[in-house]
């Protein structure tokens, strides 16, 4: 009995190249040392109770982040076999539940337009105009040094070396002129068939110039959760075809707040001496998202809102959640930064190039 | 290559925004040179202010500019 315990807590699997970061990302992460046997009794209820903040708790958003992580692979090293076992599904159903009903409580959605194309896109654009946002690009354009530009790259690479994986879910959760629109952004930020025009393979590039390790997840544990909080929202919206309103809302406000902060982040990148290698990301997006913000507002989610008017209020709760969330990732660097601090939760030791 | 290529083009005229363009057509200088097309649809600056002319930077947004159509 104690030599078979010694196997299981070694595990067959390796240790993941990150940290729990509380009792129930702890026990998950033990779990998947090995394959599933049974049914492993997870609990999130005291994990839930001891949470403040849903959306900054490291615990609860770590481990929301591996359970998504099974279903798009290359977050933890362990048996297939997870993805779909009900303990796991079942834990997933209830932290996304808080979450969901966190978002729900926090974000301000706007007064609903009529339910037609025009008048979803101009909602959308007023609502993403209206957004002053944190002046992140506008750090970055002018202030930024090395080290912050790797640290924006760091926090960033959690959702863009998996770029439009999440929205991916939401195809065939839809259906005719909404479901033709996502593809038809989804095709471009896949690269239109030149896997090296993929969107998340020119961001590795950028990430290789500054000297940082492309790998997805490497820097798991130097992020902090709203970081981690951003990704898993758009999961839970992709992947519950409940929100799909949200998830088509999302992607409307993420690109009609896109083209011009990436031409600031790429002038804050040239500025610091990096030349195209580094900065075609950036200016990639500044072409690409004036045109997927178009397809987005009208064809998207204002064809789905006129397809489906049941889905407007959430179409524009995905757009706000998109605007708030992503702003206070946004703001979280810019306070640290003001401050001449690290926006990591664990800071490098040292950043190449600076 | 298919009937989607050959297909007429389509220009949508977004309100307050770009002309979107999609399917096949010709993308030229004066000089008749071919200007490079990234995508498959594009999105051409009709505000004048775009940075990367003749495509559209979503510059439109921040200097107001609004359309009848």
């Amino acid at each position: 009995m104690a030599t078979s315990q010694t196997l299981i807590d070694q595990g067959t699997f390796p240790n993941p190249f990150f940290h729990a970061r509380g009792p129930l990302s702890s026990r998950l992460l033990e779990l998947l040392r090995n394959a599933p046997n049974g049914d492993p009794g997870l609990d999130a209820a005291e994990a839930l109770t001891a949470a403040t903040d849903l959306v900054h708790d490291d615990d609860i958003q770590l481990t929301l982040f591996v359970l998504y992580g099974l279903h798009y692979g290359g977050v933890v090293d362990t048996s297939d076999e997870w993805e779909w076992h009900p303990s796991l599904i079942a834990l997933r159903r209830t932290l996304e539940a808080a979450f969901e009903a966190e978002l729900r409580a926090v974000v301000p959605v706007p007064a609903l337009p009529e339910a037609t194309s025009v008048a979803v896109a101009s909602a959308l654009f007023t609502l993403t105009g209206e957004d002053a946002g944190p002046s992140l690009s506008r750090f970055v354009a002018a202030k930024a040094d090395t080290g912050q530009l790797a640290e924006f790259l760091i926090q960033r690479s959690i959702y863009t070396l998996k770029e439009a994986d999440p929205h991916s879910w939401a195809i065939p959760r839809l259906s005719g002129r909404a479901k033709a629109a996502l593809v038809e952004i989804q095709a471009d930020e896949y690269g239109g068939g030149r896997p090296e025009r993929m969107h998340a393979a020119i961001f590795a590039g950028t990430m290789r110039g500054l000297g940082l390790d492309d790998r997805y997840g490497s820097y798991v544990d130097n992020v902090p959760a709203i970081t981690l909080a951003s990704l898993n929202m758009m999961s839970m919206f992709g992947l519950n075809r409940r929100l799909r309103g949200a998830i088509a809302g999302h992607l409307a406000a993420f690109e009609m707040t896109s083209s011009i902060p990436n031409g600031l982040y790429s002038r804050g990148f040239k500025r610091n001496g990096f030349g195209s290698d580094v900065t075609w990301y950036f200016d990639e997006h500044v072409e690409a998202d004036a045109v997927h913000e178009q397809i987005a507002g009208r064809d998207l989610a204002g064809s789905l809102a006129e397809d489906e008017p049941a889905l407007l209020a959430d179409i524009l709760f995905g757009a706000a959640a998109c605007l708030v969330v992503d702003g206070w990732a946004g703001q979280h660097m810019l306070d640290a930064w003001t401050a001449g601090e690290s926006s990591l939760r664990v800071p490098l030791a040292t950043v190449a190039g600076s | 290559m298919s009937d989607l290529n050959r297909a007429a083009p389509q220009i949508v005229a977004c309100p307050n925004g770009p002309l979107l363009v999609r399917g096949e057509l010709d993308l030229v200088t004066p000089e008749g040179d071919p200007i490079e097309r990234k995508r498959r649809t594009i999105a051409l600056c009709r505000c004048g202010v775009s940075a990367i002319k003749p495509f559209c930077d979503g510059t439109h947004k921040a200097i107001g500019f609004t359309t009848e159509v």
